[in-house]
């Protein structure tokens, strides 16, 4: 009996929360969520740049905090300050390089194929907000740069009739977008993809067929015909 | 759903729709997972210890005041004559006619409305002036006067401060400017003296995050926009994509920078919305790729793929 | 190498041109990183990549 027949048989299942659990058990089972294997096609260093880009955003995070502990103008007066403000403009750079290495990745190996669409699409998504954010980011600097960025970036938001409500000039908004608004919209956008990558699983080489030895070498039932439809 | 699927679509469907039956490899996602935050750490912490961060010193109307007494008069005058960029600016700030960038009828701008209402005269020069000990009685003349003497008065003033020396305001000759170069100059004595920033930043309040006026005060000048190009930072010198200095800045807006270095952008009057425009709609086409057949096509007929897989098509 | 990556710390910016084009060198060298890593990442071979099962 397979995982999702189990589940299916699973007695007693008419609350929400236990429907809420059937479902997340079977879209995503422990085993998926944390594999201790993947397919023997996982094997190449393009695949690493997803974690370098997580890896850095974590670290964007963790310098994030600390430089909040003490407010934006710690970092002019304060050895350590800057030090930390170093840290997170430089993880912040390495996470849109490893991030932006890791999209040309994908798109060369087509990973949208096979049901992954939302995949690609939350990962366009989490690019256009570290954009966002990263720009409210430069608003807070607290210094030459930040006052001619918020002088030079209210141009392209007003023609677009967005400067009315998104005021770049003032700190104080801005500083809650770069440190609730934006934060939560980028953890919560690349958690969905991720999750996402781990539901559907890495997709497989372009032309990929049936007869290929990676997929004969393994019992017959195993395989499936090409254009079988799934889900 | 049965046989002429695109195979470079998103359909769920074949080997790349179903779940791999195939070889596997051993994977362990919490040592990878280390192997990359350890890295990316020690990555950081280098490029940090080495190369640091900018932070260039910001611009006060106190160091304009200072460092270009003339510059600062001829943009207070016109701050005062209501003939600056901001003044002149459209919504958000000001309901100045045909000022909004369009796209044919499309007028977000205007459809936004004046939701910082910003009149420089008032803002800029004769509140902050009003909060003196010693109120200039020029206010009240400036106030009585009709709006064509105060036009004739700024715009005689700015032509003549234009005309001294150096630009000076003590270098202007005399003159019919009213109240103006009294106003101008109490004003840029109080800019000198640090007051004015003070003023202008508080607004009557003790708590103020909001530098709107400050920051377009400065932009209405000639000192903020040199320091600016001198760092490569203006519109027209890609400097969306710098940061002061050597450090790398947001290299990642590449694009929306190059639109306006070339036309139609370049010289267009509504090139901001323009460019938005443009850089919305390629977002949109890049998080749709998997819909459009012939972008989605593109990494089958440039094999780069062969290279990521390599030992998968080498053994198959 | 050495000169190229104090180049992008806090120093006078250098920059580059070629008509329209300017670039600041900070962000040129960001974004040959960034092709570099692709095209390592694309030709070096992967460790272990035998099979299993
Ligand atoms: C903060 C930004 C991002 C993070 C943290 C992130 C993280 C990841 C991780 C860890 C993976 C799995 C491992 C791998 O293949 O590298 C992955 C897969 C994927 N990413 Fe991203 N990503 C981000 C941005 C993007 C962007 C900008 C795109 C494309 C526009 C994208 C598209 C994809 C796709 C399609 C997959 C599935 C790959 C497959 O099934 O083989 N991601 N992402």
């Amino acid at each position: 009996m397979t995982q999702d027949e189990r589940l299916d048989r699973e007695p007693d299942v008419h609350t929400w929360t236990g429907r809420a659990r059937v479902w997340m058990l079977k879209k995503l089972p422990p085993d998926k969520l944390l594999p201790e294997d993947q397919p023997s096609y996982v094997a190449s260093w393009i695949y690493v740049f997803g974690m370098g880009a997580i890896g850095s955003l974590l670290i964007v995070i963790a310098s994030g905090v600390i430089l909040s502990l003490n407010g934006p103008n710690w970092y002019h007066i304060s050895a350590l300050g800057h030090f930390v403000n170093s840290l997170h403009l430089w993880s912040v750079e390495l996470m849109f390089l490893t991030m932006v290495v890791h999209l040309w990745g994908k798109f060369w190996m087509a990973s949208w194929r096979g049901g992954r669409a939302l995949t690609w699409i939350t990962g366009v998504g989490s690019f256009a907000v570290s954009i966002v954010a990263a720009f409210t980011g430069y608003l807070l600097q607290t210094n030459f740069d930040s006052q001619w960025i918020a002088f030079e970036g209210k141009d392209a938001l007003n023609a677009s009739g967005i400067g009315a409500w998104f005021n770049v000039s003032n700190l104080g908004q801005m500083f809650m977008w770069h440190v609730t608004l934006l934060p939560l919209a980028v953890g919560a956008i690349v958690v969905l993809h991720v999750v996402l990558v781990r539901m559907r699983g890495v997709v497989p080489p372009i032309d990929a067929a049936a007869t290929d030895s990676q997929l004969t070498g393994v019992p017959a039932t195993a395989t499936e015909p090409t254009e079988a439809k799934v889900n | 759903m049965k046989g002429k699927v695109d195979p470079m679509s998103a359909r769920a469907v074949g080997i790349a729709g179903t779940p791999w039956r195939g070889k596997l490899r051993e994977y362990d996602l919490f040592k990878e997972l280390t192997v990359g935050v350890s890295v990316m750490v020690v990555l950081t912490v280098i490029l940090a210890l080495v190369l640091g961060s900018p932070d260039e010193p910001s611009v006060t109307l106190k160091s304009w005041a200072n460092a270009q007494t003339a510059d600062f008069a001829a943009t207070a005058t016109a701050e005062l004559g209501g003939t600056s960029e901001t003044a002149q600016y459209g919504p958000p700030y000001t309901n100045t006619k045909g000022a909004t960038q369009t796209i044919g009828a499309l007028d977000l701008q205007s459809l936004s409305g004046v939701q910082l209402p910003v009149n420089t005269a008032n803002a800029f020069v004769l509140d902050p002036l009003a909060t003196l000990p010693n109120q200039p009685t020029e206010i009240a003349t400036w106030r009585a006067a009709t709006k064509a003497e105060q036009a004739k008065w700024t715009d005689t003033y700015a032509t003549a401060l234009s005309k001294a020396p150096k630009s000076a305001p003590l270098n202007v000759k005399s003159g019919n400017y009213g109240p103006v170069p009294a106003l101008i100059g109490d004003l840029t004595a109080m800019a000198q003296s640090g007051a004015l920033d003070g003023v202008i930043q508080a607004q009557g309040n003790a708590y103020n995050l909001n530098y709107t006026n400050e920051i377009l005060f400065l932009g209405d000048g000639q000192y903020f926009q040199n320091l600016a190009a001198d760092q490569h930072l203006t519109g027209d010198q890609w400097g969306m994509m710098n940061e002061t200095g050597g450090t790398p800045g947001q290299s990642w807006l590449w694009l929306f920078s190059f639109f306006y270095q070339i036309p139609p952008f370049s010289t267009a009057p509504n090139a901001d919305l323009l460019v938005v425009g443009v850089m919305l709609i390629l977002t949109l086409l890049l998080a749709l790729v998997p819909f459009i057949p012939w972008l989605r096509r593109i990494p089958k007929w440039i094999p780069v793929h062969r290279l990521v897989w390599k030992d998968y098509y080498r053994k198959r | 190498m050495n000169t190229l990556l104090l180049a992008m710390g806090d120093s006078p910016g250098i920059y580059l041109g070629w008509g329209v084009f300017t670039i600041q060198l900070g962000n040129l060298i960001i974004i040959l990183t960034m092709l570099a890593l692709f095209g390592l990442a694309l030709v070096l071979p992967f460790p272990g990549s035998g099979g299993r099962k």
